[in-house]
């Protein structure tokens, strides 16, 4: 199983609990119920929370795997630094935010879901986890390798010419050996 | 084809029946409402509520036959029980039962919008409740709100306070209360079943599911506050056309005594109990299972980090293509992991091999090595076994020629499908019609799959010594060959065996071509009937599929092909 990333999972209810947030503050809204005005910051709220928990964070270890259409507000979420980076910051940030939605019904539950969001995230900041957007790899072209079927460019090395020279008076002192080894070819 | 085909219909059917069932019984009960706004039953409520009450109660009533489901496709030992009792049924039929989580997400996906529906609808039904009881609605919602407030009056209207507010009614009543704590546990089960921590953090999935045990406990008492009153017969009873525009005479005149209510009786636990039952069972059957003593007989390292576990367990009987969850305690208590059987049923045991792919594997191998380095004969660490499941594929022995497809992993059950052909060939087991077996292996690579070679190298020595050489024909695809493969098998061409694999036959290398292979046996069998069996992917299913078809001939005495995937 190996280290849990519970940031992973805070993710998860987070962006619930906006989704969940923004449904109570339109029903709130709609129907026009008494206190109607923390349903409009439920919305309000809601639309924020699904905004900045929308981009997934890269995972420490393993593939990560990102939500469809996210890039761009990885880029935004990126932008703000370390506000979005560290998990306390996340975490009482939904702390706050979910106060509100305590006081009217429709808003109540994604509150509470939004706390525990909240409280998912701390553990994750303590655990020293923090978010890393998923972007995409820039390919970095390896150097084609040094190919064997290129000719050679150099000649292969040998004594000076006029020691090659075939010197028919002296065939024992004419005689070299070659610095490297060569096997002739058996057909 | 048909087969296919009927499979296919039958899942689409069974779905469709249960989104049917869906629907009747959310028309079932819109018209009940219906029925009874004109009836005596619960006009009262709909007079204050409005429409408010059918949009709370048709998701209920759904919500009550979908906790029911819920359960029961988890419940993966009486599946079992069910699928090998019922071989009378179609296979087709007994496949559904293969599908039984994608049908618990299913279930799961409506139960949450369900849920939704409902709380919406009483998020209108508290205000308008609320707003009735504070004088804001008309005079009829108000005059029946205000019922209750004298001796002997029963109450319509639950909120008895003219000063509060819907949030405190909600948490100081039994419905309220349970529905904010049961739909809090439902979405943390949700989020933390989504796929990312399903497969990565399973310990989170796995822990946080076992809410539901607060699920159906808080579902259980959510009605139990009788909080949804209906209209009680007086003597003399309360005419309701006549009297719903004069409510100031209530009480006052013979036809419009004061109306008296009560609450409905709790009706969810008659729905779920049943299944709460049968899923405490299975708990119990898997614990019992878990109990059970497993010896090994034998363990062995194989190749590219795989182990193989020969095990041997009291009473354990399985059939070819299945597979067993496995737990280790020494490892992880909680998790157990799936792994197909690649023993016939023919042997004294059953084993498995296990590839190294992730935490729990790699500590399994490290601790097998760490009891091969002390030279003990077996391991000391205890392991749990709980199965066999899946769908027999016994359809294998069924046919005169046999030609069988496996993809990379899917090569797996037929280690245990060819070991039993041959166990029953050299037994000349009656139940064999099969004469003839075409194997075609494809894979990327033949890494971690050494042990499968080492496999048909046995068999096809065996065959050779017994004069059944021509019994399997075997072809192995590399279809991830490069330069290095090439340039080796050009220097070693002139040896008797493959390099790859050490077999008399040669590997191919890239992918098959299917109207060739088709064609040969064609050629060698025309008048038999060949049953194609693939584990593997998708695209290559409907090859074969396609293949199959166009390569069957109409005469009733040619070659035909039938085409099975099974999902091992």
């Amino acid at each position: 199983m190996g280290k849990i990333e519970w940031a992973m999972w805070a993710n998860e209810q987070a962006l619930a609990s906006g989704l969940i947030l923004l449904t109570g503050g339109i029903v709130g809204v709609a129907g026009q119920f008494a206190g109607w005005q923390f349903a409009a910051y439920g919305v309000a709220a809601g639309v924020f929370v699904c905004l900045l928990e929308y981009p997934r964070g890269r995972r420490a270890k393993g593939t990560s795997v990102e939500r469809t259409g996210q890039y761009c507000l990885t880029v935004c979420v990126k932008a703000f630094g370390p506000i979005t980076r560290n998990y306390y910051v996340r975490a009482f940030l939904h702390a706050a935010l979910c106060v509100p939605g305590g006081f009217m019904l429709a808003t109540v539950l994604g509150c509470v879901c939004l706390g525990i969001a909240s409280l998912i995230y701390l553990l994750a900041a303590i655990r020293g986890e923090q978010w890393l957007p998923i972007l995409p790899k820039t390919e970095t072209r390896e150097k084609p390798r040094e190919s064997i079927k290129e000719p050679p460019q150099n000649p292969p090395p040998r004594p000076p010419a006029d020691l090659r020279r075939k010197r028919l008076e002296d065939v024992e002192g004419a005689a070299y050996v070659n610095p490297i080894p060569v096997t002739g070819s058996e057909d | 084809m048909a087969q296919q085909v009927a499979l296919e219909r039958h899942r689409h059917v069974f779905q469709v029946n249960w989104l049917d069932s869906e629907w009747i019984r959310r028309d079932d009960e819109g018209s009940a409402m219906c029925m009874s706004m004109s009836k005596q039953g619960v006009q009262g409520l709909s007079v204050t509520l409005q429409s408010g009450l059918s949009w709370a109660r048709a998701p209920a009533a759904v919500l009550n036959f979908n906790c029911m489901l819920i359960l029961l496709p988890v419940c993966r030992n009486l599946l079992s029980l069910i699928r090998g009792n019922f071989t009378c049924c179609g296979r087709s039929l007994r496949k559904q039962l293969d599908k039984n989580l994608t049908f618990h997400k299913l279930v799961a996906y409506m139960i949450a919008l369900m849920t939704a529906v409902h709380t919406i609808a009483h998020l209108f039904n508290m205000e308008r409740f609320n707003n009735s009881r504070q004088g804001k609605g008309d005079e009829l919602s108000t005059e029946l709100s205000e019922l209750g407030d004298e001796a002997n009056q029963t109450f319509l209207n639950p909120i008895r306070s003219t000063s509060t507010t819907p949030t405190y009614v909600v948490f100081t009543t039994i419905a309220g209360l349970t529905g904010v704590i049961i739909t809090l546990a439902l979405i943390l089960m949700i989020t933390s079943s989504m796929e990312i921590i399903r497969r990565c953090y399973f310990e989170v999935f796995w822990y946080t599911h076992h809410l539901f045990i607060i699920f159906f406990a808080g579902l259980v008492f959510h009605g139990a506050g009788r909080i949804v009153r209906s209209v009680k017969t007086t003597d003399p009873p309360h005419n309701i056309s006549f009297c719903e525009d004069q409510p100031a005479n209530w009480g006052l005149i013979p036809q419009c005594p004061i109306p008296q209510f009560a609450g409905g009786f709790p009706q969810t636990w008659m729905w779920v109990i049943g299944p709460m039952v049968l899923y405490l069972c299975e708990r119990i059957v898997r614990f019992v299972r878990y109990m059970q003593t497993v010896t090994y007989r034998k363990i062995v390292i194989r190749p590219s980090k795989v182990l193989e576990l020969q095990l041997v367990k009291a009473g354990f009987k399985m059939e070819v293509g299945q597979y067993v969850f496995l737990n280790c305690p020494d490892i992880s208590q909680l998790e157990w992991h799936p792994f197909t059987m690649t023993s016939a049923p023919e042997e004294d045991f059953f084993s498995v091999h296990i590839r190294v792919v992730g935490d729990w594997t790699e500590k399994l191998m490290s601790m097998a090595m760490a009891c091969a380095k002390i030279e003990v004969p077996l391991p000391h660490f205890r392991i749990g076994v709980d199965g066999p499941f899946g769908t027999a594929s016994e359809d294998v022995f069924d046919y005169e020629v046999s030609m069988l497809v496996g993809c990379g992993i899917g090569v797996t059950p037929f280690a245990s499908i060819l070991k039993s052909i041959w166990y029953k060939f050299k037994e000349s087991n009656p139940t064999l019609r099969t004469r003839k077996i075409y194997f075609y292996w494809l894979c990327r690579e033949t890494h971690a799959f050494e042990w499968f070679a080492d496999l048909l190298q046995v068999l096809e020595r065996e065959m050779e010594e017994r004069g059944m050489g021509s019994f399997l024909t075997y072809k192995l695809f590399l279809t991830g060959w490069d330069q290095s493969h090439a340039a080796h098998v050009k220097v070693h061409f002139d040896k008797d065996t493959d390099v790859v694999t050490g077999l008399k036959q040669k590997t191919y290398y890239g992918r098959p071509h299917w109207d060739n292979e088709f064609t040969e046996i064609r050629n060698n069998h025309p008048t038999s009937v060949v049953g194609t069996f693939l584990c593997g992917p998708e695209a290559l299913a409907k090859t074969l599929e396609k293949k199959c078809a166009k390569f069957s001939v109409v005469d009733p005495r040619g070659i035909k092909f039938y085409f099975n995937k099974e999902n091992f």
